[in-house]
């Protein structure tokens, strides 16, 4: 009974039982037929969103007005740096990934340039680098037709017993994200900055460094999110990163971590990402209008936020 | 010892006021920077094609900064209270398909409904207050939910603007371009309602000290919906005046606006926290926007790829000089 508690004290396990019930709807109306389906589905959508999910959470959790809007325009250009790179060449799989991962990570560090050097709040110089990049991005990807390689398209639409592979290893990843959180200096050190970013500079911690670590590696998730979506969806578009700018920031909050900052939590990108993805898949199955459906999709969303709370501490 | 503490005090005096003239200059300056940011704008479209310069040019190329500039506006309410709205894009886009529909036919019905639209706002104000929820998700959610309702009014692009609004828009006042004379209508009146009334001063002060302002025995509440509905009611006189250029509607026509709308307030000099916002600064940066992105770049060697670009330049740009002032002002 204890553990129970225990459990339902956890903040991320609302997102979970969100992402339960929304199935459990969607199979109760279609009468349990496409249940495992689904659910290969939402596994494999939901991986693109908790990549970026995490890059993001660790932005967010540096504090009131961190956040990383480049995003979109990020997995918009190193989609097309990764598919360029690969040339539909099986070989160039790797070189391709390591090219998309850079990118991103050069846009990150960028990011943080500006936020530096102009003591610009990080909303207002990822917005401007988004717009530079966002031109960037139309200007080298115009008219880009390429496929990624066959060998890569497989790879990113690859299943195991109905499990996506990219989901596995998108899990392990998680994993390792949730332990540098909470086990190691560079979590731990994030977490102080955006509890109090001066007492964490008085007990030592290089603020700089970390928060420059923190928006390199949020645009180099961003990066690989790009090149696997475009292996995932079997090519790239300026577009392809536009949902991921909501949802990123959703993902975060909805997941229970602090949009004020110093509180994160990892398994909560997980339920929140797998929650949009199956309520994306229950209204699709109940056959509802495009319009109803964003209507839907928005009054939830405000509805889960109203219901989780805000913080009481002061902002 | 008394006569030499005097002197001290007497020479920390004077230059603490020697200090304030500097401080001052440099406010000054940075008051005045959003205006040379714009000037700079002028000078360089001058320059790369002098015919430009003149009522027909600015007309064109102005062409959309009547609802950017109301947008803006929106915006900076909603920022003068510590909160950032994501959903202004989406929403005047509602308002637009709200007014190439209902308001045409049935006039009565549209304007109850664009009233009500901007109840929801207050709605919104007063959630966020009273939950104490983070207004970034919240209006991220209600970009959703006005984008669905979009969608749901008007499923395919068309629509028509009411002959009024059209005739309105049309306007073409002799020697000044009607944009002109409208952004600076805005700009004033905006200005004198929140920097020179007292229930306007309450309101900044709930963005730059809400703690204070609330042991002095105002509503926090009642700011915030304040400041939402307002943000709501300028939403919706963007939505229509695009819609009376436009003349028709589509459910996506709004969406550039969220972002443009932020960048607008901030180059315009106004901070994302502190309830430091200006009118009328937020004015002359939706214009310097309006410029950057109009169509007009296209004959100017700048091709359309990075038309986009340009706008993040110009962001840059106007911050970095706006952090040399500010060390100065230090």
């Amino acid at each position: 009974m204890t553990s129970v508690k225990s459990l339902l004290a956890k903040p991320w396990i609302w997102s979970f039982i969100g992402a339960l019930l929304v199935w459990l709807a969607t199979i109760a109306f279609t009468g349990g037929y496409g249940a495992g389906g689904m659910v290969t589905a939402a596994l494999s959508l939901a991986v693109f969103t908790v990549i970026v999910g995490v890059g993001q959470m660790f932005v967010i959790t540096l504090g009131p007005g961190n956040v990383d809007l480049s995003l979109p325009a990020n997995i918009g250009l190193a989609s097309a740096v990764a598919m360029k790179v690969m040339d539909g060449n099986d070989s160039m799989i790797a070189v391709g990934l390591l090219a998309a991962l850079a990118c991103g990570a050069a846009i990150g560090a960028a990011n943080y340039l500006l936020i530096w050097a102009l003591r610009i709040p990080p909303i207002i110089a990822t917005l401007s680098a988004s717009f530079i990049i966002q031109s960037i991005d139309i200007s080298y990807g115009r008219g880009l037709q390429i496929k990624p390689p066959p060998g890569f398209a497989d790879f990113a639409n690859w299943q195991i017993l109905g499990i996506p592979v990219l989901a596995i290893l998108t899990v392990l990843f998680t994993i390792g994200a949730a332990i540098a959180l909470q086990r190691m200096i560079y979590g731990r050190s994030v977490l102080a900055i955006g509890q109090n970013i001066r007492a964490a500079w008085l007990a030592g911690v290089n603020v700089g460094r970390i928060r420059f670590l923190t928006y390199t590696l949020s645009g180099a998730l961003g990066g690989i999110d790009g090149a696997l979506l475009a292996g995932y969806f079997r090519g790239a578009n300026v577009d392809i990163g536009n949902e991921y700018l909501l949802a990123s920031i959703a993902v975060v909050v909805i997941g229970g971590t602090s949009v004020a900052g110093g509180k994160a939590n990892v398994p909560g990108v997980w339920g929140a990402a797998l929650f949009l993805v199956l309520l994306l898949t229950m209204l699709n199955t109940f056959g509802v209008s495009a319009g109803v459906r964003l209507l839907l999709t928005g009054l939830i969303i405000v509805g889960v936020i109203t219901a989780a709370g805000g913080q009481k501490a002061p902002r | 010892m008394r006569p030499e503490m005097t002197a001290a005090s007497l020479d920390t005096a004077a230059r603490t006021s020697a200090e304030r003239g500097a401080l001052a200059r440099a406010r000054l300056l940075r008051g005045l920077l959003p205006a040379l940011s714009l000037a700079l704008v002028l000078l360089a479209i001058a320059w790369l094609n002098p015919r430009a310069i003149s009522y027909f040019g600015f007309s064109l190329m102005l062409n959309l900064a009547i609802p950017i500039a109301l947008a803006t506006i929106a915006q900076m309410f909603v920022i003068a209270g510590n909160e950032l709205d994501l959903s202004i894009g989406t929403f005047v886009g509602f308002v637009g398909c709200v007014t190439a529909t209902w308001l045409k036919d049935a006039p009565l019905i549209g304007a109850v409904i664009l009233l009500g639209s901007i109840g929801v706002y207050a709605l919104l104000g007063a959630l966020i207050h009273l939950r104490n929820l983070p207004s970034i998700v919240v209006t991220l959610g209600m970009s959703f939910v006005w984008q669905g309702l979009a969608i749901l009014v008007l499923p395919k692009p068309g629509g028509k603007a009411p002959d009024w609004l059209l005739g309105l828009m049309a306007f073409k006042p002799p020697f000044i371009p009607f944009p002109i004379i409208a952004a600076l209508l805005i700009g004033l009146i905006v200005h004198f309602g929140l920097m020179r009334t007292s229930y306007g001063v309450i309101l900044r002060g709930s963005g730059g000290n809400p703690a204070a302002l609330g042991r002095a025995g105002w509503s926090l509440l009642k700011t915030k919906i304040v400041l939402f509905a307002l943000a709501g009611l300028f939403g919706v006189l963007s939505g229509m005046a695009l819609i009376g250029i436009t003349t028709s509607a589509d459910a996506n026509i709004g969406n550039g606006y969220t972002l443009l709308a932020i960048a607008g307030v901030i180059l315009g000099g106004g901070e994302f926290v502190g309830g430091r916002v200006s009118p009328i600064g937020a004015v002359i940066g939706a214009l310097t926007l309006a410029l950057a992105a109009s169509p007009l770049l296209t004959f100017m060697h700048i091709p359309p790829d990075w038309q986009v670009a340009a706008n993040g330049a110009i962001l840059i740009i106007v911050l970095a000089a706006r952090v040399l002032i500010s060390r100065k002002e230090r």
